[in-house]
């Protein structure tokens, strides 16, 4: 039986199929052994197919990274047949298809208005020479690309997809059905990557296709590699009928009715299934009517923004964000480049921070400069924890390496890499400001029991200081139990076993072994108050419980310091720190093993 | 295919004839019907919803239904009387098997079937608290968690669960610890802390202990949902703040929100926890113990062989013999004094007469 398809219910059904696989790719990219889990997933297979982000590394580094081998086959597809990419497999583009088709439907039940909407359709299909501009984005991109400044993820559909579903479709439509994550993700910023990714396809309103047609610098890369393509759509003879149905339904606005515009072919094949007289054809022969290749093609115009481009690299070095000027808290992945190699290779398609388990990699907004908007950045506020010891999915999810795969030995800092030691993100710094203990006089230590170096790299030191009115007289004693009469109303719990007695202003009591008696626990009233030692204090070492003597309560404190040597930055300390807002430890770069102007000791 | 053809454009009937100024009875009707409508939908809205005091300050404790605690799973006719424990001791030389330990000391308690009864639903509550290998000592050891959960399905529970709501990401502490597979292979379900799990607890008041900091606090209360007992599986470890993490400090892994401001009193807290939930039964194992850099270790010379496990039905009595493993007196960490004071179990395990067996050579 032969099985007659139309080839655009071909077309169809390919960019179902893809939007779908990039849904899956995206749902999959979750830690976990089940088959819904990041369980051999490719889940980098579309942004591997991708010769912009090829070429954009290949440009900024002179070096093709394997795992984007996946590209060549694209560029074969494309030089020989066509942007079928951008028709058959692109996702951004089959979503901005399906928002420009609900943006041109008609509704309205209203004679003429078909006709009216055919009309208006054609006018919106009419090729523009504004759809230059893609071109001068991409040389704008590639010329910054020359120069060591990756900024195409900005705009390839193929990282800004990514990034947009995980970072806000995601997030949000998992919060119901939290079957993705067990606490709702945080995305800094999600609003403005959500605005970008709804702008985008909003301006399908204005018209069709508006992004792949007029911005899109992956789309500009296929219409420049589609150049010598052997087959392509066209008109078999010309004049025809003139019915301009096929202009009518062209999604790339590329005239198949006239002089042909082979660049701006998305190989939506529209054109084959409107023409009433099957005068359209995909062959190895030019148009019938004519052809050009490229829009309003300017020289003047692709000079321009190469140069632009290859200008605004050195413009980012003046600013120094990746010298003596960057930020403290720009604080990479595990494994990150250091920060030229990293701009150089970082295509903010966001799957690091989509796969980071505890959520704490996020996209910079301001962090990175402006140069490095949507690079990951490590905000140990946000999230579930630190950077976790053991882990090393980020490294092994990023396309391009600008995180590189790192081993555990090579993160830990064991086996072979012994001797150049764990990979460190940063030193935490306490601030005696915040910090329980150091400000306020309580116990805390929480940022010592989780640090997870051994030797700890969070160490103490243990004081017994008096508390603010902590003086009373002794009324009566007996035994180990005392009786005062003044003791203020304790806003903290006294019994709870960090609260020590001594005789009222002798400092040089300070541990139990010189006589501090701990309080094991405490009847507080108005009219007298009764503490309950843990033993008797020994007159040996200088004092008892003799009523008229006055005694002050101190609180044994352990007071964390950090031993920067040992610190890996993790930042488990910075997010478990119960100093909800400013924390009283956190987190900076300096020391951490990516780059000379980070490093501390010595 | 075309649109459907009219004879005449379809027409609102409050916009007709535009040349004409004149609206009709029937019009006037209608649109006085839908201002009033819209009116009378305005005014009663007010009037129902009407907030004469506008809302109120924000109460951190209090307004919201709390839960008195996750439960008293303990054995009722030893409620008000001294629990029951084994001690084991394992030949040093021979292969750590956990399981036998627990068959031996549970023999001497009467067996499983004198704590599981068949069609129980039982949930283990294991230190899952760091993505670390189980060979690092600092969660609790997957073969203990297989043994517990092969003896209890053997002694006829309907279901056994496990969960924790650990520091580190859940996924990945159940997984490199281990104790995913573990009860995979054995036929435990993993609780993963899910958000939609916890919800708000209050400790009663019992002594000086509690209704004083796990007051409305989110607390893993989703796992123990039909659960008829409560198992509490704990590796003794070094704990700088709190002296030492057994199975009371294990119970911190019970509850949710910014958890750690509690550190602040970590003797109230952590009697207040062995109030919150009161085991079945507890093991504390003790084949190997980590001594130092606790609770996270991540180095084996933190650890040392010690080749014993306890099984306790009284938490703090568990917890007392941990400190004689960690070589530190009961009184240096103050909350298992405090949990005896407030009721939950005694401070002193020789108090109950516990079985001391050998497996030794």
């Amino acid at each position: 039986m032969r099985i007659d398809i139309r080839i655009v219910v071909a077309r169809r059904i390919s960019q179902v199929f893809f939007v779908l696989l990039t849904l899956w790719l995206c749902a999959v990219a979750t830690l976990g052994a089940s088959f819904w889990r990041l369980s051999g997933w490719p889940v980098n297979f579309i942004l591997q197919l991708d010769p912009l982000t090829a070429l954009g590394t290949l440009l900024a580094t002179r070096t093709w990274y394997a795992p984007l081998l996946w590209a060549v086959p694209v560029i074969i597809l494309t030089a020989f047949l066509g942007r079928v990419f951008c028709g058959f497999a692109c996702p951004l583009g089959a979503l901005n298809q399906a928002v420009g088709w609900l943006a041109s439907r008609v509704t309205a039940d209203i004679p003429g208005a078909r006709g009216q909407a055919l009309r208006a359709r054609l006018a919106d299909n009419r090729h523009s020479p504004w759809q230059a501009a893609k071109y001068y984005v991409l040389v704008f991109l590639l010329g910054a690309a020359c120069f060591g400044s990756l900024q195409t993820g900005l705009l390839d559909p193929l990282p800004l997809v990514f990034r947009s579903l995980n970072m806000t479709i995601a997030p949000v439509v998992d919060a119901g059905f939290q079957a993705l994550f067990l606490k709702p993700r945080h995305y800094a910023s999600a609003w403005l990557l959500l605005a970008v990714f709804a702008a985008i396809l909003g301006l399908n309103f204005l018209k069709p296709r508006f992004f792949c047609r007029y911005v899109c610098p992956l789309g500009a890369l296929f219409g420049l590699l589609n150049r010598f393509a052997p087959w392509r759509v066209g008109k078999t003879e010309s004049p025809c009928g003139n019915c301009t149905l096929c202009d009518t339904y062209c999604e790339g606005a590329c005239s198949p009715s006239g002089r042909l515009v082979v660049s701006e072919c998305l190989m939506c094949m529209n054109c084959l299934d409107a023409c009433p007289q099957g005068r359209m054809t995909f062959a190895g022969q030019p148009s019938a009517a004519g052809e050009e290749h490229l829009p309003e093609p300017s020289r003047r115009g692709f000079l321009f923004a190469a140069l632009a481009g290859a200008l605004s690299t050195p413009i980012w070095t003046i600013g120094g964000l990746a010298d003596t000027g960057k930020n403290p808290l720009l604080i990479r992945p595990p494994g990150s480049l250091d920060e030229a190699r990293f701009l150089s290779l970082c295509l903010r398609c966001g799957q690091c921070m989509r796969v980071c388990p505890t959520n704490v990699i996020q996209p910079a907004l301001g962090e990175a400069g402006l140069e490095g908007l949507w690079t990951p950045v490590l905000n140990y506020r946000l999230g579930t924890s630190g950077c976790q010891v053991h882990c090393v999915a980020c490294g092994n999810v990023c396309p391009t390496a600008a995180i590189r795969p790192l081993t555990l030995d090579e993160k830990l800092g064991q086996g072979k890499f012994a001797a150049k030691g764990p990979v460190r993100l940063g030193t935490a710094f306490f601030d005696r400001s915040r910090c329980l203990p150091w400000a306020f006089e309580r116990p805390c230590l929480v940022c010592q029991e989780l640090c997870p170096v051994s030797p700890k790299a969070i160490h103490t030191r243990t004081f017994f200081e008096p508390i603010r009115f902590g003086q009373a007289d002794i009324v009566a004693a007996e035994g180990r139990k005392l009786s005062l009469a003044s003791l203020p109303n304790p806003t903290v719990n006294l019994g709870s076993g960090d609260y020590h007695l001594r005789p009222a202003g002798l400092n040089s009591m300070n541990s139990p072994e010189t006589g501090l008696r701990r309080i094991n626990a405490v009847i507080w009233a108005e009219k007298g108050q009764t503490l309950t030692l843990d033993a008797e204090p020994d007159p040996r070492q200088g004092w008892k419980l003799a009523p008229g003597s006055a005694v002050e309560v101190v609180v044994r404190l352990q007071k964390p310091y950090v031993d920067p040597a040992r610190c890996i930055g993790c930042g488990v300390c910075e997010h478990e720190c119960p100093i909800a807002g400013l924390r009283g430890v956190r987190v900076s770069y300096e020391n951490e093993s990516r780059s000379g102007p980070g490093r501390m000791l010595v | 295919m075309s649109a459907p053809e009219h004879d005449m454009p379809p027409q609102d009937s409050l916009t007709r004839d535009p040349s004409s100024n004149e609206l009709s009875r029937r019009d006037f009707l209608k649109r006085a019907a839908g201002a009033s409508a819209i009116a009378l939908t305005g005014v009663g809205l007010a009037a129902s919803l009407l907030d004469r005091s506008g809302p109120p300050a924000s109460d951190l404790f209090g307004g919201k239904a709390s839960a008195k605690g996750l439960g008293d799973y303990s054995l009722p006719e030893l409620r008000g009387k001294p629990g029951r424990m084994a001690i084991v001791r394992a030949n040093p030389q021979g292969q750590p098997d956990r399981k036998a330990m627990l068959e031996r000391a549970l023999a001497s308690l009467g067996g499983l079937g004198a704590f599981i009864k068949p069609g129980d639903r039982v949930l283990l509550k294991v230190n899952a608290a760091f993505a670390t290998s189980p060979l690092l000592g600092a969660t609790t050891h997957p073969d203990l968690v297989a043994a517990v959960t092969s003896l209890c399905l053997s002694a006829g529970a309907a279901s056994v669960a496990l969960t924790d709501n650990p520091v580190h990401s859940p996924e990945s502490c159940f997984a490199l610890t281990g104790i995913a597979e573990a009860a995979a292979k054995s036929g435990a379900k993993v609780i993963l802390p899910n958000e939609n799990l916890f919800a708000p607890v209050t400790v009663a008041p019992s002594g000086d202990v509690g209704g004083r900091l796990i007051r409305d606090w989110p607390a893993l209360a989703g796992a123990f949902k039909g659960i008829t007992k409560f198992i509490a599986l704990s590796p003794v470890k070094d704990h700088h703040r709190a002296v030492a993490s057994m199975t009371l400090k294990n119970f911190y892994g019970l509850l949710g929100g910014r958890r750690n401001v509690f550190h602040q009193d970590i003797n109230g807290v952590i009697a207040e926890l062995a109030l919150l939930a009161r085991p079945t039964l507890c093991v504390v194992d003790g084949m190997t113990v980590m001594l130092t850099n606790g609770p996270t270790g991540g180095s084996l010379s933190d650890l040392k062989a010690m080749h014993v496990m306890a099984v306790s039905t009284d938490p703090v009595a568990a917890d007392s013999f941990g400190m004689e493993l960690l070589g530190r007196a009961v009184a240096e960490a103050p909350y298992i004094k405090l949990a005896e004071t407030a009721g939950a179990g005694s401070a002193d395990y020789k108090a109950l007469n516990p079985h001391f067996l050998d497996l030794g050579a």
